[in-house]
């Protein structure tokens, strides 16, 4: 065996591999958060669509997105395959158990199982929805003076071969984007409560995952320190087990109830 | 001296005696070595050190221990400290000077030429230490600390916090598993060595039972090595761990090695008082207690007050009274007598009476001050000097005073300790030469479990420097003077009709344990013979009460041959069978204790005779007929004979021993 | 004989041996005085079992002391029962009341197996350390003591990690049976003083090994190890042995 394989494939090497894919996942939150914020822009979705646009398009994303999903992938299968291994470790169990480590920690197999769960779902409403059925199309048509836009979906036979088509009519002062409009595709999906719960749920895997799975990825790769680790401490339970969940588990919410109430 | 003891003590002044010795005595070359076998028993401090040391040197060593890992021996629980003549203090220590306070300490009982070698290894020893990466307590600076004990006025105690026995233990530990991961040493835990076997008069080997599957294996060595440390256990309650015993020496001794001074035991002063008759162990208080502690009782007889309750008008520092030159730090036997005279005046304090008070009131107020100083604070209140005081306290003996809360429920930081002596290590051992062989050729004893280096009292701290004396730096040079001669010797076969005989008859002895099918177990007959061994062999002896005992014991031991229960079976773990054995062979060396106790008729260092005291109280050797040791030979069940071997100073003015 | 006035109901682990199934099996324990040790109360359950002609109940202990490290008991589903800092020796009857059902298990791990009753392996520990914690220093070739200065804060830390008294409570209170906290305080005690550098990266990576060979669990950092180490092993030690093993094996020459 190589170094590397010997390395990775030892006990400590095994969790750096959780770490640093757990790592790049809440990387990967921090900016899916930050950009889905934008539906909650009074703008029909323009920001929203565009952004999809662009994540989709641009190469080096692009690149980064594949690495995403395999990174997920990874991270869930390779953390299914250390519990197995760890259960193997205590062949007998306790009949009585008395705990003293943190919930979260003790059940991160099990949260990342709901995760991984939710993430099929959620991948199958929006995103193979977005690639690869006829989503209809949005237009929005600016007025380059006073900068007003105004929205108008596009006739469900509308089709382009591009995501984005642009057109600016610099007589007329006006510009016009047509994209695909997930944007409808969200407020329409999260008129479900059942699908909302789901969200809920999900977002409460990924608070209690975290608290413990963002900390955690620190001490694995052996970054504890007295004056650094309480601030790790804090950002894994005020950002990543609190702050984030609540952000996405607020636009499932947003949208159910725009629809209660009616738009 | 007798005919039969020659103590082999080499020729010249005692500071060169070691050094020309070491230089000249026969050794063995590395080629050799690699075909020489040596078995350790035990792997305390003297058996781990002295496995490690000799498998670096070549030779095969195959280690036992009966606990589950070799890090377990008690030797691991001491917790004050280790003395070394290092004089880094500079406060006038030398080895001369640790030499002599050794002697003085054991009461003339000590040979001079072995303690002398005690002392100059003793700095080796820290060196040592250090280099394997024991973590000794250490100055600001980065050098290491040192402190007080008893019978000392110099401070040469190294120690790391108070845990110097485990770490000292784990570091030779360390050394152990490092030649077992090499492959020169073989480790066989959980297993107890039940017999030497003896071939030609010489040791080659033991008989060990697999203390799991049970099963009775025999081992060859050129050369066997007993450090399975003391024999407190006879008293049933003592410090020593549960299982520490005296079955390896004993069966050393049935097959002739010289048992010394088997009635020096040291009763050491400050251990947590019996709180009932469950009590199966006690707990040992470090001495380094007494650095800061002050101990006393109330004036008045049978006082029922508490103890924060009595003014300070009221209380009797009875050692700061009687010792003002070593006050509370006087040697072990002197104050642990000193507790058992006031309790036994009826000055005792606690429910049974049987305890004193060990108080850090004054130690706190006095460290609070201090601190108050430091921080630059002029008029501290009193809760701030007390509130800073306990803080320093708990810096230098924080674990010991949780211990004790946690043993008795009480908080020392609040009520003042209640102690009482306990037996705490045995002086006596297998009679050893300067070579540490006993009179057994080829088979050794090192440690606690030899005779030779602490007289009739034992300093504090000098437990731990013998034993790592004799593990590291004497038996890799002294084995060497008889294994020069045995470099011709093939491994005999263990079929040889010696190990089949020894093999039968410890097989023939568990069987018979399982056979008597009485209704007392081997626990209720320890606790039996421990109550006698304390009340007539303990802190004070005397005529009347060792002859009563020796009839008792030889009592106690048909009953335990007729009447024994042990449960299970001999092919299996079982803890029962292991303790029958133990038992059955601590009653036999009760008796001995009883007899050498009865011969000595004068008192010296933890042997007290009350026929044999000063008009204050104090131990009264008689030099003129006592000047020697023991040294017992077995004759069979119930039988010895009396060696003697003169103790000669030449270099020591003796005296009586006086700390006023 | 009774001392005190707690009654008691034990549920005890039962295996005869490593080959055959064991149970769970209750025993009543009357007069128990509250100034016994757990110990004690099993030595006194004991002496019953062999007066009814029973076979007693096997169990590690040796030194009752707190520091050899040989007592082993899971109790109430904690390692060295309910007490933090306390092993099982130095667990009075005080820390329970009067009518309490206490259940007793050995330490359950691959790695550990049953030997008796409450009585298990734990040579795979010895194992571990001849792997490399260690220094490599012949008798003899020691200089002075004080040649070595070493800052009294990392001689400090050298000696909380070396406090470790090989218990396995850490791999019994592990929800993955992980060794880490073990192996973590040897790797930090040496590599925390001048004397462990030569052997540091070796170190690490060899007693890392070890420990995976004998079936240990992964670290899930749950911390659980930490909280029930008798001797409040810092899990500061466990992040310093992933460093230790990351950095001896990516950044260093040692093959």
């Amino acid at each position: 065996m190589s170094w590397l394989t010997k390395t990775l494939s030892s006990s400590i090497g095994k969790k750096v591999l959780m770490s640093l894919t757990g790592l790049f996942l809440c990387t990967f939150l921090v900016v899916h958060l930050s950009g889905n914020l934008q539906l909650f822009y009074k703008d029909g979705g323009y920001a929203f669509n565009t952004y999809a646009v662009f994540m989709t398009t641009f190469p080096l994303i692009k690149v980064i997105s594949y690495g995403n999903y395999f990174f997920i992938l990874f991270h869930a299968f390779w953390g299914l395959y250390l519990e197995y291994q760890n259960r193997k470790a205590r062949s007998v169990r306790y009949a009585v158990v008395r705990n003293s480590s943190s919930w979260s920690s003790r059940n991160m197999a099990i949260l990342g199982t709901v995760l991984l769960v939710y993430i099929v779902v959620h991948m199958g409403d929006f995103w193979y929805k977005y690639h690869n059925e006829p989503l209809p199309y949005v237009q929005y048509r600016e007025n380059v003076v006073t900068g007003e836009r105004m929205f108008a979906e596009m006739p469900s036979s509308y089709k382009q071969d591009v995501k984005k088509v642009e057109i600016s009519d610099l007589e007329s002062g006006t510009h016009l984007v047509i994209v695909k409009d997930l944007y409808k595709e969200v407020s329409v999906a999260f008129q479900n409560p059942l699908l909302v719960l789901l969200y809920i749920i999900g977002m409460l895997a990924v608070g209690f995952h975290l608290y413990h799975g963002f900390q955690s990825a620190f001490q694995t790769l052996g970054w504890n320190h007295p004056k650094y680790t309480p601030l790790v401490r804090g950002i894994s339970t005020w950002i990543f087990a609190i702050l984030i969940p609540i952000g996405f588990a607020a636009m499932p919410i947003f949208f159910y109830v725009k629809h209660l109430m009616g738009n | 001296m007798s005919k039969k003891l020659d103590a082999k003590i080499p020729e010249s002044t005692l500071s060169e005696k070691w050094t020309k010795y070491r230089s000249t005595v026969p050794l063995v070359n590395p080629a050799n070595k690699r075909s020489i076998e040596i078995i350790v028993v035990g792997t305390g401090l003297a058996g781990a050190s002295a496995a490690a040391t000799l498998a670096e040197l070549g030779y095969k060593v195959k280690a036992f221990c009966f606990q589950d890992s070799p890090r377990r021996a008690h030797s691991i629980a001491a917790q004050g400290g280790i003395n070394a003549a290092k004089n880094y203090q500079n406060d006038g220590d030398s080895v001369y000077r640790l030499f002599y306070d050794t002697i003085k300490g054991g009461d003339y009982r000590a040979r001079e030429a072995n303690v002398h070698r005690l002392a100059e290894v003793s700095g080796n020893i820290i060196d040592q230490c250090v280099a394997q990466g024991v973590p000794f307590a250490r100055e600001y600076g980065g050098l290491l600390s040192n402190r007080s004990f008893g019978g000392t006025q110099v401070q040469r105690t190294f120690y790391a916090a108070g845990q110097t026995g485990q770490q000292l233990l784990l570091g030779a530990y360390s050394g152990l598993e490092r030649q077992v991961g090499i492959g020169t040493v073989t480790m066989y835990s959980r297993h107890e060595m039940l017999e030497v076997v003896v071939i030609d008069g010489k040791a080659r080997g033991i008989i060990a039972r697999n203390l799991i599957t049970g099963e009775i294996e025999r081992h060859f060595g050129h050369a066997v090595l007993l450090c399975t440390g003391g024999y407190g256990n006879v008293f049933y309650l003592s410090t020593n761990a549960m299982g520490s015993n005296v079955t390896a020496a004993w069966k050393a001794h049935k097959q002739g090695a010289f048992f010394g001074n088997p009635c020096f035991t040291q009763i050491h002063p400050t251990c947590i008082p019996v709180s009932g008759d469950h009590q199966s162990k006690l707990t040992l208080m470090s001495e380094s207690l007494r650095n800061d502690g002050r101990i006393w009782v109330p004036k008045q007889k049978d006082d029922k007050r508490a103890a924060n309750d009595i003014p300070e008008a009221e209380r009797d520092y009875y050692l700061e009274r009687r010792y003002p030159a070593f006050g509370n730090l006087v040697p072990r036997d002197i104050a642990s007598r000193a507790a058992k005279e006031r309790c036994d005046a009826g000055y005792g304090v606690g429910t049974s009476k049987m305890a004193v008070y060990l108080d850090y009131a004054s130690a706190i107020d006095r460290y609070g001050k201090i601190e108050a100083n430091k921080n630059g604070m002029h008029n501290p209140s009193h809760e701030e000097i007390i509130t800073m005081g306990k803080a320093v306290v708990k810096e230098k003996y924080g674990n010991l005073f949780d211990m004790y809360k946690q043993i008795t429920g009480e908080d020392p930081y609040e009520v003042p300790m209640r102690i009482y002596p306990a037996v705490h290590y045995t002086m006596g051992g297998l009679w050893v030469d300067y070579n540490l062989m006993t009179t057994v050729p080829g088979l050794y004893a090192l440690g606690e479990a030899n005779f030779s280096d602490h007289g009739a009292n034992r300093l504090g701290a000098s437990a731990l420097m013998q034993g790592l004396a004799d593990g590291y730096f004497v038996i890799p040079y002294t084995i060497g003077s008889y294994l020069s001669g045995e470099i011709r010797t093939k491994a005999i076969p263990t079929d040889h009709p010696a190990f089949v005989e020894a093999e039968n008859k410890v097989k023939e002895r568990i069987n018979t344990f399982l056979t008597i099918k009485g209704k007392q177990s081997p626990e209720s007959f320890h606790k039996r013979l421990g109550k006698i061994m304390w009340e007539k062999c303990g802190m004070a002896r005397n005529e009347q009460g060792l002859k009563e005992a020796i009839e008792e014991i030889r009592a106690l031991k048909k009953e335990f041959w007729s009447d024994l229960r042990v449960m299970g079976d001999a092919d299996e773990f079982n803890p029962e069978l292991d303790k029958a054995g133990r038992v059955a062979d601590f009653i036999e060396l009760g008796e001995l204790m009883c007899m050498d106790a009865l011969n000595r008729n004068e008192s010296c260092g933890g042997h007290f005779r009350e026929e044999y005291q000063t008009e204050e109280g104090e131990a009264l050797r008689d030099d003129e007929n006592y000047m020697y040791v023991a040294a017992w030979e077995y004759e069979g069940d119930s039988q010895w004979v009396l060696n003697k071997e003169p103790l000669v100073y030449e270099n020591i003015k003796i005296a009586q021993r006086s700390y006023k | 004989m009774s001392e005190g006035n707690m009654n008691l109901t034990l549920k005890v682990w039962r295996q005869k041996n490593a080959k055959v199934n064991g149970n769970l099996e209750t025993y009543q324990v009357a007069g128990i005085s509250e100034d016994m040790s757990f110990l004690e109360m099993f030595d006194v359950l004991n002496e019953r079992l062999v007066s009814e002609g029973k076979e007693p109940i096997a169990f590690d202990h040796d030194c009752r002391e707190g520091i050899c490290g040989m007592c082993s008991m899971y109790i109430n589903g904690r390692p060295h029962g309910p007490l933090e800092a306390v092993t099982t020796c130095q667990l009075h009857m005080r820390s329970f009341k009067d009518g309490d059902t206490i259940v007793v298990e050995p330490w359950r791990a691959t790695a550990f197996p049953v030997i008796k009753d409450l009585v298990v392996d734990r040579t795979a520990f010895d194992r571990i350390i001849a792997s490399g914690g260690y220094i490599s220093v012949n008798t003899g070739n020691a200089q002075d003591g004080n040649s070595l200065p070493i800052p009294k804060e990392e001689a400090d830390k050298a000696f909380a990690a070396a406090a470790c008294i090989g218990c396995g409570a850490c791999v019994a209170a592990c929800k993955n049976a992980s060794a880490m906290l073990f192996v973590s305080a040897k790797v930090s005690q040496l590599a925390l003083l001048p004397q462990g550098q030569p052997e540091r990266e070796e170190r690490a990576i060899k007693m890392v090994a070890q420990m995976d060979a004998e079936g240990f669990g992964n670290c899930t950092n749950t911390g659980a190890c930490a909280i029930e180490c008798p001797k409040e092993i810092s899990l500061e030690n466990i992040a310093r042995l992933n460093r230790e093993f990351l950095s001896s094996s990516i950044a260093s020459t040692v093959a």
